[in-house]
């Protein structure tokens, strides 16, 4: 079974992140993760390359992971987002 | 000697080096001409879970609920009604997930990155591009 922890320390260990945040919504169906990253390395990236970055830094658990939600952003977009909400 | 057993150890490692090369070694060549004129039947193409009006999975339904909203003519194949494609899909782009949207033949990404674009407006303006 693939836990919240291994998934974050897997994405922390590839990426970096100045924030990250994992929150598992297995609902049963099988493991299941809302990922929201804040890294530095997704600047000048466009969004199918952040999310192969994450799916690489996921190598083999991405298999066993039924369902993953993926949100990436740059710190300046993050502020953005942050302080309009 | 040297040169074959250079090729075997290169062969051997394969597998780890799967990831990278998965598109190259992973998708036979049929599936890969087959996937190549599905990619193409229409400006948008989308595999994905179930039917556009009978969607199976709500990450396939939001997927369709954004394109409906846009207004978009596309293509839809239902990975469920074939195990085969569902896995040939995958190692062609090198993706692990459904749905995937293809916009003009090129893959675009999955539901996280179409809902994305959708709030940011880059979608409609792909979508404008191909007219």
């Amino acid at each position: 079974m693939v836990s919240e922890e291994l998934v974050h320390n897997l994405i922390k260990e590839k990426l970096q992140p100045s924030h990250l945040t994992v929150e598992d919504v297995s609902d049963g169906c099988g493991a299941k993760f809302n990922c929201v990253i804040v890294s530095s390395q997704f600047e000048g990236k466009p969004l199918l390359e952040r999310h192969r970055m994450v799916h690489s830094a996921l190598e083999g658990i991405i298999s066993s992971i039924h369902a993953l939600t993926i949100k990436t952003y740059t710190a300046e977009q993050f502020n953005k987002i942050s302080s309009s909400s | 000697m040297s040169l074959l057993s250079s090729l075997v150890r290169t062969i051997g490692r394969v597998p780890v080096a799967r990831t990278q090369f998965a598109a190259l070694f992973s998708t036979s060549p049929e599936w890969k001409d087959k996937l190549d004129k599905m990619v193409s039947s229409n400006k948008v193409v989308v595999f994905m879970k179930g039917v556009p009006n009978a969607p199976r999975c709500g990450f396939s339904n939001a997927v369709t609920q954004v394109l409906r909203m846009h207004g978009v003519d596309y293509d839809a194949y239902d990975v469920l009604s074939d195990e085969d494609l569902r896995q040939a899909v995958k190692d062609y782009t090198n993706w692990p997930t459904i749905p995937q949207i293809y916009i003009n033949g090129q893959f675009v990404g999955g539901c996280d990155i179409i809902l994305q674009m959708h709030k940011t407006g880059e979608l409609i303006e792909m979508l404008k591009q191909i007219g």
